[in-house]
């Protein structure tokens, strides 16, 4: 990708859904706007992922692409504290951490993060490179 | 065309949501089935419990409520009604729907029951393989409350091409609630794998009732979604070649368009290529959509492959104790306070000598997204919310010492710090639940009609 850079919660181009089965997680990430999807698979990474989860255990992160859905599925190993056999936590399931993963920072040419973000606001205004106080996790 | 409709995603769904289902299938006057999956990970260990207690009881609670208002108007209207609402019971479930049969004047109702998931007591589960997810876990140590084999549609399709106007299983698979229909409708061949995959994931989209339509899915500004008060539970028009359009009742809330499928399409999705369950092992990497009208969305492209040579099947065991215990601290100064009261809880635990596994959130800086040993909200300097509450929670065999660690946090009404208010704790038995896989020949099935039927 080329051009200026801007820095954007992955929440502004795409959405998603946590789930679990025994003690791992899966996380999709669907891309709102077609073009969105290189942006997903450039920025939405592995290791980037892991590192969201590396304060739980989590020990590993596999990720499937869906080309013809534009989505990614996301599979995080023992990232919920033993879940609902034996989590101390409020969210033992884990539901909630589709959004830990939405809160992640992406990097977007400007001229394409004008045409795929959703959301209030939209069409953002690009003064800065980063659009400030939306995103929670920049690594 | 075949249609098929849910009525509740989960134990404790909406219980009106099937009505209006019934009546969008019913105005179609093509008959088809409405399904209700109503079974997690934990339900079969909770319905032994309560059948341990009462021998009528331990069935899906809410059974009546989902059923009542549907029964006769579906029965009319040549729909099946299918369910895993039998759960630890389902003869007594049987009872149930006869009773509302009675009441709603439904006469010569057909009411199958599928038997052969309980498998408690019939295999030496220790001698069997521990299901991949659950490898990394401890071995459970508690007494084994239930033990459950996901067993596939093949008996659901057989009590449908038999008669049966509801059918009443436990554990099934949540997908093989809709495929039993569809093959008992349209004689799909169990052996032509992408037919079954297809019918396969007509059930993963419907088995969570509104999340396909717009429910577990608002955000917004985002994703809005209209009247979520009053969401329409999804209805699958299904095409004698699998194919089929997801829609929804008119004149209800909620959406359907390809956002909602693709989230309930990868939901507790791992291997996209490997999806297992009893029927098939369904590939969804080919599945393609394309919106068909408003609030329709077409789906096809499934594929399969033979199904596992094993069973998945789950044991519940007696679990640990787990308390937990909350209180409040607002206005000015409000996090100082609130990690203080941490501070003194985690010292007055210590000092106790209640050497129990714990954590301490503060539920309004980090408590979903942090760890157990606070990794989120340590390095925290300060907050803007001014109204937080801290959570402890404890677990361990002992109960009498989980008493005395919630009693800890109620004694900071007078000895913690100022203004704290709102102490509210409990504590509960859990249910420690661990997978195996089987062979397939140790869960033989079948169906039955129940003898009212006969």
């Amino acid at each position: 990708m080329t051009g200026r850079l801007v820095t954007l919660p992955l929440h502004r181009i795409a959405h998603g859904r946590a789930g679990d089965k025994g003690n791992r997680l899966n996380v999709s990430v669907i891309a709102y706007r077609p073009e969105a999807w290189p942006v997903l698979l450039a920025e939405v990474t592995e290791e980037r992922v892991l590192a969201l989860f590396r304060h739980r255990g989590a020990s590993r992160v596999t990720r499937y692409a869906l080309p013809r859905l534009q989505a990614l599925n996301l599979v995080i190993e023992d990232a919920l504290e033993g879940g609902v056999n034996s989590g101390l936590g409020l969210d033992t399931h884990g539901k909630t951490n589709a959004f830990r993963v939405l809160g992640l920072a992406v990097r977007v040419p400007e001229d394409l993060a004008k045409r795929i973000v959703v959301g209030p606001g939209r069409p953002i205004a690009f003064a800065n490179a980063t659009i400030e106080g939306e995103f929670r996790h920049d690594l | 065309m075949y249609l098929i409709g849910s009525g509740a995603g989960f134990s404790g769904d909406r219980v009106d949501a099937a009505i209006p289902v019934v009546e969008a299938m019913a105005a179609r006057r093509l008959g088809g089935a409405i399904i209700f999956e109503t079974i997690g990970e934990r339900t079969l260990a909770l319905g032994q419990l309560a059948k341990r207690e009462n021998p009528e009881a331990g069935y899906e609670p809410l059974l009546a409520a989902f059923l009542s208002p549907i029964l006769k108007s579906a029965v009319e209207a040549g729909i099946v009604i299918v369910g895993n609402f039998g759960c630890a019971n389902p003869r007594a479930a049987a009872a149930v729907v006869r009773s509302i049969a009675r009441q709603e004047r439904v006469s010569r109702l057909r009411v199958a029951i599928v038997e052969g998931d309980d498998v408690a007591g019939k295999i030496d589960l220790a001698k069997q393989p521990v299901w991949e997810d659950d490898r990394g876990l401890p071995p459970a140590k508690g007494a084994l409350i239930s033990a459950n084999a996901y067993i596939g549609a093949r008996p659901i399709a057989a009590a449908i091409s038999a008669g049966a106007q509801v059918v009443i299983a436990g554990r099934v698979a949540d997908p093989s609630l809709a495929l039993g229909p569809l093959v008992a409708h349209f004689g799909w061949d169990w052996h032509d794998h992408d037919l079954i995959a297809a019918g396969t994931l007509v059930g993963h989209l419907l088995e969570c009732g509104a999340q396909v339509t717009g429910g577990y899915f608002a955000d917004p500004g985002f994703k809005d979604v209209p009247r979520p008060e009053a969401i329409g539970f999804p209805i699958a028009e299904v095409a004698a070649d699998g194919s089929f359009v997801l829609t929804k009742p008119e004149g209800t809330g909620g959406l359907v368009d390809q956002r909602t499928v693709k989230e309930q399409l990868l939901y507790e999705i791992h291997d996209p290529a490997s999806y297992l369950t009893p029927d098939v092992t369904l590939d969804i990497t080919e599945v393609t959509l394309a919106e068909a009208g408003p609030d329709r969305v077409a789906v096809r492209g499934a594929r399969g492959r033979a199904a596992p040579s094993t069973l998945k099947a789950t044991a519940g065991f007696a679990g640990d104790w787990l308390g937990e215990a909350e209180i409040s601290y607002a206005g000015p100064n409000a996090f100082a306070r609130a990690r203080l009261a941490a501070d003194i809880i985690e010292k007055r635990l210590v000092l106790r000598g209640l050497d129990l596994r714990r954590r301490i959130d503060v539920i309004g800086a980090t408590s979903a997204f942090d760890s157990d040993d606070g990794g989120l909200l340590d390095p925290l300097a300060d907050l803007a919310a001014e109204d937080l509450r801290v959570r402890m929670s404890v677990s361990g065999d002992d109960k009498a010492k989980i008493e005395k660690a919630l009693q800890e946090v109620t004694a900071l009404y007078c000895c913690g710090p100022a203004g704290g208010g709102g102490v509210r704790t409990r504590m509960h038995a859990r249910i420690r639940t661990l997978s195996y896989l089987i062979p397939r020949d140790l869960a033989p099935t079948r169906f039955v009609f129940d003898e009212a039927s006969s």
